[in-house]
């Protein structure tokens, strides 16, 4: 009855900024969800962030990022995961994301985007939908 | 967010009202209410400016003086940072309230790889006190209090303040400074904290015993309930937590031989503002009352004007949103009333704009003037504290106050703040309850206007994010600056006071005369703070769910 | 690899197998304790020592499951997550995912694999939500039972039959004011323990089996009592010493060999048990008996009870002739 796959999801926040409140109910909500969530802590590096992907054998990075450095810190992710041979782990990045920044998003290989003020339904929906 | 619960009935009509406080509110009020609560005058309210205060601190409230409103800078450079403090100086300011970039309030210098791309993005960028010679050129230091808001770090530039005034001329007994200086809400909240929780209390004892001994005119700890409220906390938490922490603080210092009688009156908070009017005026008036006699009973203050609650009310970023944005403006306007009726002596709002771009000019102004149309056009001077004696007000007032001792003494049971903050317990708390009220916002068990009212039509109202803008230059000219101080200073006096420091922070002498020494040496920030690291160890953060 | 077998994926069976000769040189250690008590920030602390040895540390953390949604929050790397950039550092956070006794059902093959990858030190961190864990002895080698003062855990550990599987004891938040009283108590209740621990540490292994281990000399580990403060790591070098020489203790008195033998025989009746009862569950439910015992327990027609018997009755049967086919 445990066989079917459980979505393992790394809730991660790069960088110095410390607003986790986000990060922390989407957590929750993902776990309610039937999912196995790890959560990074706060004031990661993208090493950090890389290994512990690595050695959790996720499917899902979920970066929340409120800092407006989405880009970079997508683009330099993607590189290193490429690099290191995570393709199949899917990136996801929520936070203060501004719309127009979404086809930029996804054009550097983000799987999907929850800007500020998605419901829980529809991230759930979301993740789920990466594994169909 | 910041709604109360209504439960209806299948007509429509409220048939129950709960708080988020917990408190259920009835439909009527009359004298019956506070006879059964033992209200009296003179234990609970007393004259204004009279214990315990709940009425007022000063006999006179906005009579005397409208509330002081304070505005929050800092620019990607000193530089920068310099020119909009001498003209906000020029428009009749009398303080300065400082913002700094996350490298410093983390204790990285600009040219740390874990800086990169935040160098000067969220407030003004300090790697030594050459840059707080650049900030504060020309500013008369002896008449202009500066607001410092930074924690894990505070020590450092409450030294670096100092050292940068003693090179201007001034001497230490003449500057004020407040430093926001309030590390255990930072565990809670903002996440801006790097030592381990007993090793960041000790630094903010060591920041008050000597502003006791060496800074007369400073106030060395803003505690800040506002962003435990943000976080998550209810309003009668935000209050026990914050009196909490500064009990943590007291004793830290208490146990240096100090008496609180020498040091309390220094303390200030920050309060947020937002949700029901009812429970936010309410609360401060329970606040004000509770303080004053913690301070009187359990630690023996006498002087009346060191039991003052002193501080900062301000409107809640968490109330506005980014859906409709010009309803903001309203509920900016509504927080501002609670803050006035509460008796607030200092209060900001949050722009109307902020919950999705870049504040404009035109946005700040408004909240100015929102203010002056409550303190001028509304009547809210006339008379002091005009809701006092409501049989609702006074009744969820006493009811706020024993929520607020609930929580309190949940907290001592647990082993007190600190206790609570290293093994997780508050933080789970909080977190658990943001989620619950988050599900039940995206239920619509709580009603947000523009957000889950049937009216709104979400597609056409999607309001866009602006961010801010980041320039590369700022990083550029910083790590230039770094580059230009490390070869110039003598790395003698650098080295040695480095050493002080280190023997300080290894053993129990105060930090702050040794911090003083190496910020005259140039030392940098992530220089100082790395010899804390060393020392102190990182905080290990514990589970949140 | 560990995410097949968390996965109970059957590709996960055929790597196991060849990995399992190349693991078995590490040595492992359980820790398990209440809830609070600090087991994270602790092994945290152990890893920063056994790093200074230059040791290679693997960590198996387990978190409970929600039987409600059957997800999980796996909290505890987050205590340790400053070693997330040491490579000779390896956490790997694991969901109980129903299992009842502290670990899940993977944690014993995911220490393989872990010890086949070289890692020399094993710490598996029990989930801790209140209850006896006892499966850390059918897996660890060595067990640590954190405790903290002031919280009568002790008592509560001679209820649950804790105190019986322990290797080492540790007193976690030593500065706090009763930790004294703590100690003593601890002290006291493991005077009253049965003096043949070995027989103890594997509690499903038969007594007998050991009565021959003090005639070949070897003595017995006098279960120790250590004082820490996790937080500052105060008290945890010895601790990790203490891990250290009973690694030692037991390699020089022949307990280890006779322990990793005890250990594969209890992982051999596990695997059995598995393997048979999936087999059969599967055999069970494709059954017509199984089908229609459902209908007819719905029916109201037989209860439960007599349904059960008939299905596996039946089973054996159906077995039996089989066998005689052949």
């Amino acid at each position: 009855m445990e066989t079917k796959n459980k979505i393992r999801v790394l809730i991660a926040k790069p960088g110095l900024d410390g607003h986790d409140k986000g990060a922390k109910i989407v957590a929750l909500a993902l776990r309610d969800a039937g999912m196995e969530v790890i959560y990074s802590g706060l004031h990661q590096t993208l090493d950090q962030i890389i290994q512990t992907a690595t050695q959790e054998a996720v499917d899902v990075i979920g970066l929340s990022i409120m800092s407006g450095a989405h880009l970079p810190i997508c683009e330099k992710l993607m590189t290193m995961m490429k690099e290191k041979g995570l393709e199949d782990i899917c990136l996801t990045v929520g936070g203060v994301i501004p719309h127009q920044d979404i086809p930029r998003l996804k054009q550097i290989g983000v799987s999907a985007v929850f800007p500020g003020g998605t419901s829980f339904e529809d991230i759930v929906f979301g993740m789920n939908k990466l594994f169909e | 967010m910041g709604v109360a619960k209504y439960i209806k009935d299948e007509r429509g009509a409220i048939k129950e009202v709960i708080y988020q406080s917990g408190i259920k509110v009835k439909p009527v009020y009359g004298p019956e209410d506070l006879e059964r609560a033992g209200f009296t005058y003179e234990k609970d309210l007393g004259a204004p400016g009279e214990f315990p205060f709940t009425r007022s601190i000063h006999p006179q409230s906005y009579r005397s003086r409208a509330w002081t409103t304070r505005q929050y800078t800092g620019f990607g450079t000193p530089e920068e940072t310099n020119e909009r403090f001498k003209l906000m100086i020029a428009n009749g300011q009398n303080g300065l309230n400082v913002a700094f970039d996350l490298p410093t309030q983390m204790g990285y210098d600009s040219d740390h790889p874990l800086a990169q791309g935040e160098v000067g993005r969220v407030g003004m960028a300090i790697d030594s006190l050459k840059d707080f010679e650049t900030a504060f050129a020309g500013i008369p230091l002896d008449r202009i209090g500066s607001g410092l808001t930074i924690n894990a770090v505070a020590t450092i530039m409450m030294a670096m303040y100092q050292a940068a005034a003693e090179k201007f001329g001034y001497s230490k007994d003449q500057i004020s400074t407040t430093p926001q200086n309030d590390i255990l809400k930072e565990m809670i909240g903002r996440g801006a904290w790097i030592f381990p929780v007993e090793h960041g209390v000790r630094l903010v004892g060591d920041s008050i015993e000597y502003a006791v001994k060496e800074l007369p005119k400073s106030n060395p700890v803003s505690i800040c309930g506002y962003h435990i409220r943000e976080s998550g906390a209810n309003p009668a938490q935000e209050i026990a937590y914050a009196f909490e922490i500064a009990k943590a603080y007291i004793d830290n210092v208490t146990k240096r031989g100090i008496l609180p009688e020498e040091f309390v009156g220094r303390f200030s908070f920050n309060f947020n503002v937002y949700g029901n009017l009812w429970e936010q005026i309410a609360k401060f008036r329970a606040a004000r009352k509770l303080w004053a006699k913690m301070l009187k009973n359990e630690y023996g203050v006498t002087d009346k004007k060191k039991l003052f609650l002193r501080g900062l009310f301000g409107g809640g970023g968490s109330g506005l949103t980014k859906e409709q944005p010009e309803n903001n403006i309203m509920r900016g306007a509504y927080y501002a009333l609670g803050a006035a009726l509460s008796g607030a002596q200092t209060t900001a709002l949050c722009s109307f704009d902020e919950a999705y771009t870049i504040p404009t000019p035109r946005s700040a102004l408004l909240s100015l003037r929102t203010l002056e149309i409550l303190m001028d056009e509304v009547g809210l001077r006339d008379t002091v504290d005009p809701l006092a004696g409501s049989y609702f007000i006074e009744t969820l007032t006493l009811e706020m106050e024993k929520k607020i001792l609930e929580e309190m003494k949940e907290v001592q049971q647990m082993g007190g703040m600190v206790n609570c903050i290293s093994s997780g317990l508050i933080q789970r708390k909080i977190s658990r309850q943001a989620y619950e009220f988050e599900k039940g916002l995206q239920a619509g068990e709580y009603r947000k206007v523009g957000l889950n009212t049937e009216a709104t039509d979400k597609e056409a109202e999607k309001t866009d994010v602006e961010l801010h803008e980041y320039n590369e230059e700022w990083a550029k000219k910083s790590k230039a600056n770094l580059i230009e101080l490390r070869a110039t200073r003598n790395d003698k006096d650098v080295a040695d006071s480095l050493k002080a420091l280190e023997k300080a922070a290894k053993g129990s002498d105060n930090v702050m005369p040794h911090l003083v020494k190496c910020c005259h040496a140039y030392a940098t920030v992530g220089e100082m703070a790395g010899v804390f690291r060393q020392a102190f160890g990182e905080w290990n953060e514990p589970e949140f769910y | 690899m560990i995410r097949l077998i968390d996965d109970n994926n059957p590709k996960a069976f055929s790597l196991l197998k060849q990995l399992y000769p190349h693991s078995g040189n590490a040595f492992i250690i359980g820790i398990t304790g209440s809830p609070g008590v600090g087991k994270s920030t602790l092994i945290d602390a152990l890893i920063f020592e056994f790093r200074k040895l230059d040791l290679k540390i693997a960590v198996i953390a387990v978190d409970p499951t929600s039987p409600f949604s059957g997800g999980a929050i796996l909290g505890d790397r987050l205590r340790m997550q400053r070693h997330a950039s040491d490579e000779k550092v390896f956490i790997r956070s694991m969901a109980s995912r129903g299992q009842k006794g502290g670990l899940s059902r993977a944690t014993k093959d995911a220490a393989i694999v872990l010890s086949a990858m070289g890692y020399e030190i094993i710490i598996i961190e029990t989930v801790g939500a209140g209850q006896a864990e006892f499966d850390i002895a059918s897996v660890a080698h060595s067990i640590g039972i954190v405790t903290i003062p002031g919280t009568g855990d002790g008592i509560q550990a001679v209820k649950a039959g804790i105190l019986e599987i322990g290797d080492i004891f540790i007193v976690n938040k030593n500065d706090r004011p009763d930790a004294q009283a703590a100690v003593l108590e601890l002290k006291m209740m493991l005077s009253m323990r049965n003096s043949n621990t070995l027989g103890q540490i594997l509690n499903q292994a038969p007594r007998d089996k050991f009565e021959i281990c003090p005639q070949k000399g070897c003595s017995t580990w006098a279960p120790r009592v250590l004082k820490t403060i996790a937080q500052n790591g105060t008290g945890v070098k010895e601790l990790a010493d203490t891990f250290l020489s009973h690694f030692d203790f037991m390699k020089k008195n022949n307990i280890l060999d006779l322990k990793k033998k005890e250990l594969e025989r209890i992982y051999f009746n596990s695997l059995l048990k598995d393997l048979a009862m999936g087999k059969i569950e599967l055999f069970m439910q494709e059954s017509m008996d199984f089908k229609d015992a459902l209908n007819q327990i719905e029916a109201g027609l037989v209860d439960p009870i007599t349904a059960a018997e008939h299905v596996v009755n039946h089973l054996m049967v159906t077995r039996n002739l089989k066998v005689q086919d052949n």
